[in-house]
């Protein structure tokens, strides 16, 4: 034991909520408490109280939905694919990308539940599910990746929870937790070699399963024929695009949580840039994506593709469109180029940036399609023919995003934001064979 | 699937001239399409009773040679389906002047409060310089139903006889049928469809559809199994003031139009160049198209009754 040990895991443990993190709970408390007030009128009343009609079917509970899986993705990228490829700059972040991971996919199976009709029987997924549908998929593999992302969450956290049961030895009950939570780790051989092959296992486990959650949720849209849903490119495409909102989202969450933390010493300026050049390469793989979403059809224009792309470019969705396009991905490329667009402040903003647009992204995949069915929309009321949220659908939207961070919020008040053990062996304080698992 | 279709049908088709070589007709459903005709005779009192044979020519057979397989619910699972047989229709768009009596019957009956009817009747246009027409529009009862295939708990589904109906009871409203049917036909109920008493205590059976409607579920047309049962027409076939519906079973090649008159439907078909809609996405639909060529109706005449933001008529807010 060293001063310099004793210091990391002061800087690292869990503090208590400042003033300014009790407001921030509380605010988002009141978010989760309207979007339920809502949610209780819309099983009272039904779906009625969405803007959704018949032929808007679907609105921003999907595309929230779709937003949220595609965030849960970056835990399996910065953990699973930089650890597997050896990569240790990224240690600061992987607890950060594992915790938000989690949060949204727990979030998207929320979100889809919100969604259904007669949410009183989804036991029926169970009972009654099919193979053939892409649903039953979805849950299939989410529910996986629920599993795998919590556990992945867990065993690093092991050795952390030894150290911090140890630190907090003159609180009981703190004392407690964390030591029923190590599972008895001390850190033997035999329980590293476990560990380590455990980590391992998931690593590998993990990255298909990841790409499978949002592949499958791509094949929602896919497997139906509507123009505008009916490409081959889906798959990829979602994935590419779940790549650039996760990274943003992790470097959102790691700008606040460094300020409000002071973890100026463990997430660096350092980590902001490389975590920039991630998200520029990321974002330009998007943009490929997008052009080969739009580009192709457009170019046949048949009379179907043609109306709904001509809705996005030029119609109805041009201003969200080319707004989300533009200020959210070519934009953000060009300043996240030069080394002071990666600076922390620049990247934060810029990445803030980057996700508000990918949620409205998912608007755009999701809703202007139905407005253009095969046949003539006729005989419904006028204002079925457009979609417009009511603000009983927003605050419910709203206060899954608020769940979002609230679970986000409680994770990082009982959990070491930085993994403690890991931060000490790579700067070679304490010996490092322990926890080998790269 | 295909395949059991066409052994179906062959073997359906070898049983009927065997019978007949013998002079002799028993076919129950034989029974069932006398009386789809209209003219349905009691076997008991009546001496014979009419029929048609697969090639289209009408013969007397004795009553008593025919017996019947099923006359009520009791007989039949709803979810099967009636046995040996596969359900058709053909709309012949040349007849169509927008009357909107299929509709208005199709919401009576179907207690539709919605906003949107199961039926509609699209006003279309091809290309800029073909003659628009009136549409009837309903579901297509697809032998390879989209709807079917991605609904995630088997309650959209497609029985033995053609028909493609919703278990209410046990739909979760995820709307992905929705999404996936090609023609719109699917309607969801967004809040209570409030029916009235009578109907809202009704048994519920998914093969009459809207009684009662269940808020949260996917409602569409069900092809009337209720009326099929009973040896009737469905209520836009009969409903249909301009005999622009007929109503019929593949494997026995005849349809039958609101006023009782029959037709073979291979010959209807080729004769009047039917198709089907969208066929290259193959849905395989069982409702054939007549095009709307040497009409006899003004389209003009329709429009007065084409309401564009209206299919439903709704009583006045109290
Ligand atoms: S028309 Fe639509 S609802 Fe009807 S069977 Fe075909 S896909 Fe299903
Ligand atoms: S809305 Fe109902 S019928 Fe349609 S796919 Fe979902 S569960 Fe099946």
């Amino acid at each position: 034991m060293n001063t310099a040990y004793e210091k990391i895991i002061n800087d690292l443990a869990p503090k208590k909520f400042s003033w300014r993190g009790k407001i921030w709970v509380a605010f988002l408390v009141a978010v989760v408490l309207v979007g339920l007030y809502s949610y209780v009128q819309q099983i009272r009343y039904g779906l009625v109280i969405t803007g959704m009609r018949d032929y808007a079917l679907w609105g921003i509970y999907i595309s929230n939905f779709v937003f949220f899986v595609a965030v849960s993705l970056v835990g399996s990228l910065i953990t699973a694919i930089l650890r597997l490829s050896d990569v240790h700059w990224s240690t600061p972040l992987t607890r950060i990308a594992e915790i938000i991971a989690v949060a949204a996919i727990i979030m998207a199976g929320i979100a889809i539940i919100l969604d259904m009709g007669r949410p009183d029987r989804v036991i029926n997924l169970f009972l009654h599910g099919r193979l053939q549908s892409p649903i039953i998929w979805d849950v299939v593999v989410i529910s996986t990746y629920l599993v795998l992302s919590v556990l992945f969450l867990y065993y690093p956290l092991l050795p952390d929870f030894t150290i911090l049961s140890k630190y907090f030895d003159n609180n009981t009950r703190l004392n407690k937790w964390y030591r029923v939570l190590s599972l008895n780790w001390t850190g033997n051989e035999k329980q590293t070699k476990i560990y380590s092959r455990s980590i391992k296992v998931l690593s590998v486990l993990i990255i298909p399963v990841a790409f499978a959650i949002h592949t499958v949720t791509a094949w929602l849209f896919e497997t139906t024929y509507r123009p505008g849903w009916d490409s081959t490119n889906f798959g990829p495409y979602f994935v590419a695009g779940a790549f650039v909102a996760g990274s943003s989202a992790v470097i959102v969450v790691m700008y606040i949580l460094r300020k409000m933390y002071k973890l100026e010493n463990y997430i660096t300026d350092h980590h902001f840039d490389l975590m920039g050049k991630i998200l520029v390469m990321l974002s330009l793989l998007y943009l490929y994506f997008n052009i080969n979403e739009y580009l192709m059809p457009i170019y046949k224009s048949t009379e179907e593709e043609a109306t709904h792309l001509r809705s996005l470019f030029t119609g109805e969705y041009a201003w969200l469109f080319w707004v989300v396009i533009i200020g959210g991905l070519v934009i953000p490329v060009i300043i996240m180029v030069f080394r002071g667009g990666r600076k922390p402040f620049p990247l934060f903003i810029v990445s803030l940036t980057v996700m508000v647009c990918a949620w409205w992204k998912r608007y755009l995949i999701v809703i202007p399609t139905l407005s253009h069915p095969f046949l003539p929309i006729q005989g419904v009321p006028e204002s079925w023919h457009h979609y417009k949220p009511t603000w009983m659908e927003w605050s419910i939207t709203f206060a899954t995003l608020a769940m979002a961070m609230l679970i986000i919020t409680f994770l990082v008040r009982f959990l070491p934001i930085v993994p403690i053990q890991e931060t000490a062996e790579e700067r070679g304080l304490i010996e490092g064979h322990q926890t080998q698992h790269s | 699937m295909e395949k059991e279709k066409n052994s179906n049908q062959k073997s359906r088709r070898n049983f009927v001239e065997q019978g007949l070589k013998f002079g002799l007709l028993t076919a129950a459903s034989g029974a069932l399409l006398a009386k789809v005709f209209g003219r349905s005779e009691n076997p008991e009192s009546a001496e014979t009773v009419e029929l048609m044979s697969t090639d289209g020519t009408l013969m007397q057979v004795p009553a008593s040679a025919v017996s019947h397989t099923h006359e009520s619910k009791s007989a039949y699972n709803p979810r099967e389906g009636f046995p040996n047989r596969k359900f058709v229709m053909v709309v012949d768009l040349a007849k169509c002047r927008n009357a909107k009596k299929c509709q208005s019957s199709c919401n009576k009956n179907h207690y539709i409060t919605g906003e949107n009817a199961w039926i509609k009747i699209y006003k279309m246009q091809d290309s800029e310089k073909s003659a628009p027409y009136w549409q009837p529009t309903l579901c297509q009862h697809c032998d390879e139903p989209a709807c079917v295939k991605v609904c995630p708990v088997d309650a959209t589904f497609k029985r033995r006889d053609g028909i493609v109906l919703i278990d209410n009871n046990r739909c979760i409203g995820c709307r992905f049928c929705m999404a996936a049917c090609p023609y719109s036909v699917r309607v969801f109920n967004w809040s209570d469809p409030w029916q009235g008493e009578a109907v809202e205590q009704a048994e519920y059976s998914p093969d009459y559809a809207g009684v009662p409607s269940q808020k949260g579920t996917v409602d569409k047309c069900d092809f009337c199994p209720h009326m099929i049962d009973k040896g009737e027409l469905p209520h836009c076939v009969s409903a249909c003031p301009n005999d622009v519906f007929s109503f019929g079973d593949m494997y026995e090649d005849t349809v039958t139009n609101g006023s009782g008159q029959s037709f073979k439907l291979s010959k209807l078909l080729k004769d009047r160049a039917g198709y089907r809609l969208m066929e290259s996405l193959g849905t395989e639909p069982s409702v054939y198209y007549l095009p709307p060529s040497d009409r006899i109706v003004d389209f003009e005449e329709g429009l007065k009754n084409y309401t564009e933001f209206q299919s439903v008529d709704k009583p006045q807010e109290p």
